[in-house]
C-alpha cells in the first residue's frame, strides 16, 4: 500500500469524498448547510468551493424529502452522499430508507438498483442530549437490503466510504461524532476497506472484546490495563454490522473462550444481542467457558448532565471490570 | 364550416397528435379498463391472493397524463398505478403474470399490484406508500438535470398523498432546484374513506402550487384532452429548464378503494353521476366527430381489448412460479468480479 500520513477521520471522510467528486461525475453530495458552511461537523468543509453548489448541494432542513431525492437520484444514475446532520434525524426519514431504498431493487424483482451513500453522525459524549447523541444503528441493522458500517479508524472511514460508492446497494454509515478529531495514519490514494469483514486490532488469547466504532478504542485501552494485570485481551472491531463477519467472530471464541461485546446503543436489542446469539448457535458456543457478557447503552435516552451521560454508555473502566471478571471466572 | 376552422376549434388533442396516436391513445384506455376488470373478475375467482386497487374510471387521467410523453421521460407511480403502467407502455400479460406471483412478472412475483415497474420503459415503480414516491420523482429529474438527459419526470400521487409531508418537502426542492418535473395530483375524492373536503384545508390542491412558486391547475381528470394539455403545457415548461408544475386533475374511482371496501363513506347517487361521466366513451365520442375513427372502428378496438385481455390472463397464468431456494435473491446486487 501506498505511504501514509496523519489525518483526522473527519479530514479522511472528506479526503474519500474529494476523490470521489473529483474521479465520478455521477457524485453528488447532499445535506444540510454541508456548502458554504462545511457541514455540522466540518466533514465537508470546502468542497463546496472546488466543486460548486451544483454538486454539493445545501438541502433544505427537510430530511425525509431530501433523503427521498437522494434515493431518487440514486436509481437514475448518480451517486449520491446523503449526510444527516446528526443521526437522530434519520428518524425523519426512516421511509425513505426503510420502505424505499432498502426494499426497491428487492420488491421490483432486481430491475432497479439504488446506490445511494448515507452518513450518520452518531453517538454520545458532545453534551448535546438526547435528540442529537442517539447510536441507531441497530434499527437499520435489522433491514435487509441495507449494508451498515461504523468505521472506527480515519483510514477505514475513507476506505469504508469508498468501498460504499463503489458498491451498487444501500450503505448506510455511522460515524462517531467524537472520533472526527481523531488522528490516525491514512494510506494516499484510492483503496477500499471491504464491506462486511472485521478487523482484528489487538490479538490476544484469553477473551474476545467484539467491539464497535468509538467503543473500540476504549477496548484497547481496556486490554492495555488489563495486560498488566496478565489478561490478553483480543480486540475485535466488528466494522459492518449488516452483513456481519460471523467467521472472524467466531474464531476468535473458539480460540479464547469467551466473549465480551460492547456497543454504544442501547443494550436491549442491539449489536451485542445479535453478536451473542451468533455465538450461541454455533459449534464457538462449545468453545465457551463462561457466560457471555453484553455491556451497550443504558435503558434511557442519553442525559445532559456530563456524570450522567457518562454513566448511560459503557467507559473503558466498565469494560475493564466486565473482562476481568469473565476471565476470573466470576461471571 | 371549413376544415381550418374545424381544425381551430378542436380540443387540443386533436391538434396536437397524430391519428394514430390519438387511436393508440383511446385503445389504453380501453385496455386499463379491461386489465381491471379482468383482475377484478380474476380475484374474485381466488386466482390472485393479496389486495388490488382499482382505477376504473381514471382512465383519462393516465393516458392524458402519458400521451405528452416520449418514452424515456420517466414516472413515479402510486398503489393506484395499473393505469399509469399502461399508459407508460407495460406490457398486460406481464402484468398480470406479476399478479399471479409468477417468475415471468415484472418484479418476478415479488411485488405484486402495488410494485410494478418497467423502468425500460421510464416506469421507475409504484409504490405502496402514500406519497413515497414523490421525493424519488424529485431524485430522478435532479438526475436528469445534472446528467443533462433532456428527460421530464412525471409524478403521479393521489388527493390523500397532498397532506403528507413528503408532498410539501419535495415541491419546495423542486421549485428551489428548478427541476424538471411535474407533480400530477389525481384527485378521486377520496384518501381512501376520507374526503378530500374533509381533510384538506384548501378547496383545490392545485393551489398549494402557489406555497412553492411554481404553476397550479385544476382540470377536468376525465378529459383525455384537457389533461394532455395540463402536462404538455408542464412538460414544456420544464423542458426549457423552468421548473416544475402541480396539476390536480379531478376525477373519480368507481371501485372501492381496495378489496376491503364496503363503499360506506359515498352514495350510490353520487356513483352513478361520475359513471355518467364515464372518460372512454367521451374520448371515443371526440375522436369520432373529428374523423379519427369510425364508430365500428371502436367498436372492433372494445372487442379486440377483450380478446387481448383474455389471452393476457391465459397466457400468465402459465408463466412459471419463482423457485422458493430464490427466495433471498435480489435483496442486494450480485456482483460479479
Amino acid at each position: 500500500m501506498s505511504a501514509t500520513r496523519e489525518l483526522s477521520y473527519a479530514e479522511a471522510i472528506r479526503e474519500a469524498m474529494d476523490m470521489a467528486l473529483g474521479e465520478d461525475e455521477r457524485v453528488v453530495l447532499m445535506g444540510e448547510d454541508i456548502g458554504v458552511y462545511g457541514g455540522a461537523f466540518q466533514v465537508s468543509g470546502d468542497l463546496v468551493d472546488k466543486y460548486g453548489e451544483e454538486r454539493v448541494i445545501d438541502t433544505p432542513i427537510s430530511e425525509l424529502g431530501g433523503a427521498g431525492v437522494a434515493v431518487g437520484a440514486a436509481m437514475t444514475g448518480l451517486r449520491p452522499i446523503f449526510e444527516f446532520q446528526f443521526a437522530d434525524f434519520a428518524a425523519l426519514a426512516m421511509e425513505q430508507i426503510v420502505n424505499q431504498a432498502a426494499k426497491v431493487r428487492y420488491m421490483l424483482g432486481g430491475s432497479v438498483s439504488v446506490p445511494v451513500v448515507m452518513r450518520f453522525p452518531a453517538g454520545s459524549g458532545t453534551g448535546a442530549a438526547a435528540q442529537h447523541s442517539q447510536s441507531i444503528e441497530a434499527w437499520l441493522g435489522h433491514v435487509p437490503g441495507l449494508k451498515v458500517v461504523q468505521p472506527s479508524t480515519p483510514e477505514d472511514a475513507k476506505g469504508l466510504l469508498l468501498a460504499a460508492l463503489d458498491d451498487p446497494d444501500p450503505v448506510m454509515i455511522f460515524e462517531h461524532k467524537v472520533l472526527y478529531k481523531m488522528k490516525g495514519p491514512v494510506p494516499e490514494g484510492r483503496y477500499t476497506t471491504p464491506i462486511g469483514r472485521a478487523a482484528i486490532r489487538r490479538a490476544g488469547a484469553d477473551v474476545t472484546v467484539v467491539a464497535t466504532s468509538l467503543m473500540v478504542h476504549k477496548a484497547l485501552s481496556a486490554a492495555e490495563t488489563l495486560a498488566a494485570e496478565d489478561i490478553d485481551v483480543e480486540v475485535i472491531d466488528l466494522r459492518t454490522i449488516r452483513p456481519m463477519d460471523r467467521e472472524t467472530v467466531l474464531e476468535s471464541v473458539r480460540k479464547t473462550g469467551r466473549l465480551v461485546c460492547v456497543y454504544e446503543g442501547v443494550k436491549t436489542l442491539g449489536v451485542g444481542a445479535e453478536v451473542s446469539a451468533m455465538v450461541a448457535e454455533s459449534d464457538a458456543f462449545d468453545f465457551l467457558d463462561a457466560p457471555i457478557v453484553r455491556l451497550g447503552g443504558a435503558e434511557c435516552p442519553i442525559p445532559y448532565n456530563p456524570e450522567l451521560e457518562k454513566a448511560a454508555v459503557p467507559q473503558i473502566p466498565d469494560i475493564v471490570e466486565a473482562t476481568r471478571d469473565i476471565v476470573r471466572g466470576r461471571v | 364550416m371549413d376544415v381550418e376552422t374545424v381544425t381551430a376549434n378542436a380540443p387540443f388533442a386533436i391538434r396536437a397528435y397524430s391519428p394514430e396516436a390519438l387511436r393508440h391513445a383511446l385503445k389504453k384506455m380501453y385496455l386499463i379498463r379491461k386489465f381491471e376488470e379482468g383482475a377484478e373478475e380474476c380475484y374474485t375467482r381466488g386466482l390472485i391472493h393479496g389486495t388490488m386497487h382499482l382505477c376504473i374510471g381514471q382512465e383519462a387521467s393516465s393516458v392524458g397524463t402519458c400521451l405528452p410523453l416520449a418514452d424515456d421521460d420517466r414516472i413515479t407511480s402510486t398503489h393506484r398505478g395499473h393505469g399509469h403502467c399502461i399508459g407508460k407502455g407495460a406490457d398486460v400479460a406481464q402484468m398480470f403474470a406479476e399478479f399471479f406471483g409468477k417468475e415471468s412478472g415484472y418484479c418476478r412475483g415479488r411485488g405484486g399490484s402495488m410494485h410494478i415497474a418497467d423502468p425500460s420503459k421510464g416506469n421507475l415503480g409504484a409504490n405502496g406508500i402514500v406519497a413515497g414516491g414523490i421525493p424519488i420523482a424529485v431524485g430522478a429529474a435532479l438526475s436528469a438535470k445534472r446528467l443533462g438527459t433532456g428527460e421530464v419526470v412525471v409524478c403521479f400521487f393521489g388527493d390523500g398523498a397532498n397532506n403528507e409531508g413528503a408532498f410539501h418537502e419535495s415541491l419546495n426542492m423542486a421549485a428551489i432546484w428548478s427541476l424538471p418535473v411535474v407533480f400530477v395530483c389525481e384527485n378521486n375524492g377520496y384518501g381512501m374513506s376520507t374526503s378530500t373536503r374533509r381533510a384538506t384545508a384548501v378547496e383545490s390542491i392545485a393551489t398549494r402550487a402557489a406555497s412553492y412558486a411554481m404553476p397550479g391547475v385544476s382540470v377536468d381528470g376525465n378529459d383525455v384532452s384537457a389533461v394532455a394539455e395540463a402536462v404538455h403545457e408542464a412538460t414544456e415548461r420544464a423542458r426549457r429548464g423552468d421548473g416544475p408544475s402541480l396539476i390536480e386533475s379531478m376525477t373519480y374511482r368507481w371501485r372501492g378503494h381496495s378489496k376491503s371496501d364496503r363503499n360506506r363513506y359515498r352514495t350510490k347517487e353520487e356513483i352513478a353521476e361520475w359513471q355518467a361521466r364515464d372518460p372512454i366513451p367521451r374520448f371515443a365520442e371526440v375522436l369520432v366527430e373529428h374523423g379519427i375513427v369510425t364508430e365500428e372502428e371502436v367498436a372492433a378496438l372494445d372487442a379486440d381489448t377483450d380478446r387481448e385481455i383474455a389471452e393476457a390472463i391465459a397466457s400468465a397464468r402459465t408463466g412459471p412460479d419463482p423457485d422458493v431456494g430464490e427466495l433471498l435473491r435480489d435483496v442486494y446486487t450480485e456482483v460479479t468480479a
